[in-house]
């Protein structure tokens, strides 16, 4: 329809017949010409309804080939990179439980050496097979040193934790004699003395009853002895050990 | 009026028909919704000059149809279908804007 224009007559009488002539096209008659532009135009609104329909349903079936290809390798590139950065944080992930696993095996080893230094210290109530020493004194002749010679038999014969009366033995205790009995680390013990011992219980029986020992310097002062090895002692007296002052670890150079 | 009536008609036509459009016809179906729009501007366009012929239209209005088909269907052959197809609506669309134009011309003045 590109009929060039007439020539324009007058302008408000053009406005006029516009305006005219769509409204005697508008009214109804039975000319073949609107018959035509009926069908047309039912025609043009069938074929619109219908491809907006199919447009809306799916958007996919309505693209041509060239189009659809380039959408598959946008996706298929898309997918790459995801796989690629998937695969990136699942190495990331097996990193890191690897490194969790490293923390808590370094974590099991510091408290397994925590609680052997604090039984090691006194700082732990310990338990396991050892001996029970109970040292009778009726007539007040065991003095500090031999209860200290019996507590060096103890250590050379291996014992790991060691109790006297309620005191845990540590590598800072001291046995001093007095009035009543004995002080031991600040606290005054009286007859009879009862050692604790958690050890070897055959070398420790064995390193105390040797003749000429620890036992038979206390037979010999006049007192008796009680030595019960058993299956299972438990030390329940602990020791919270002080700060060092003075002393501080010395850097330990790696090779 | 009656041709308001017809476009009423396939309107409804399509909605209960429900129609689903053939996979041969999908890539043109839209070239020619918008060819017959064209056609139809124009024959407003004509009828408000005073020069409206129904043969000029019935003519016009198909062969619009098919020679935008013809065009996106060489395109498609040619493996520029929707270079040609994007080339054919912008061309149409601009003749459905001069064409609206020159109505707003003649019905307003402006």
């Amino acid at each position: 329809m590109t009929e060039t224009p007439t020539p324009s007559p007058a302008p408000v009488r053009r406005r006029q017949s516009g305006w005219r002539r769509l409204g005697r096209a508008f009214l109804p008659r039975a000319s073949r010409a609107q018959a035509i532009v009926a069908v047309l135009c039912a025609l043009l609104g069938f074929a619109v309804v219908t491809q907006v329909r199919s447009t809306r349903q799916n958007d996919l079936s309505s693209l041509r080939q060239d189009d659809l290809v380039r959408l598959l390798d946008g996706v298929t590139r898309q997918a790459d990179l995801l796989e690629l950065e998937a695969t990136k944080l699942r190495s990331q992930q097996t990193e890191l439980e690897s490194g969790t696993d490293k923390n808590k095996v370094a974590q099991q080893n510091a408290e397994a050496r925590a609680s052997t230094q604090g039984i090691l210290a006194g700082r732990l109530p310990a338990e396991g097979p050892g001996i029970e020493l109970t040292v009778y004194s009726p007539s007040g002749t065991i003095k500090a040193s031999t209860l200290f010679n019996i507590l060096e038999e103890l250590r050379n014969a291996g014992a790991e934790a060691i109790q006297l009366g309620d005191r845990r033995i540590t590598a800072s205790s001291y046995i001093v004699d007095t009035a009543g009995g004995v002080i031991v680390d600040g606290t005054v013990l009286t007859a009879p003395y009862t050692y604790l011992a958690i050890g070897d219980t055959q070398k420790i029986s064995l390193a105390l009853e040797i003749p000429g020992g620890a036992l038979a310097a206390v037979h010999a002062l006049g007192g008796s002895t009680s030595l019960t090895p058993g299956t299972k002692v438990t030390i329940d007296a602990t020791r919270a050990p002080s700060a060092p002052q003075y002393a501080t670890p010395q850097p330990v150079n790696k090779p | 009026m009656i041709a308001l009536i017809g476009l009423v008609i396939g309107v409804v036509a399509g909605l209960i028909l429900e129609p689903s459009v053939p996979v041969v016809l999908q890539p043109y179906l839209p070239i020619a919704v918008v060819a017959a729009l064209d056609a139809l501007f124009g024959a407003l366009r004509a009828l408000l000059d005073g020069l409206f012929d129904e043969r000029v239209f019935l003519v016009s209005f198909l062969s619009n149809i098919i020679v935008a088909a013809l065009i996106v269907f060489i395109g498609d052959q040619l493996g520029v279908g929707s270079q040609l197809s994007t080339a054919v609506v912008v061309v149409l669309g601009i003749r459905i804007f001069s064409n609206v134009a020159s109505i707003r011309r003649q019905l307003f003045r402006a």
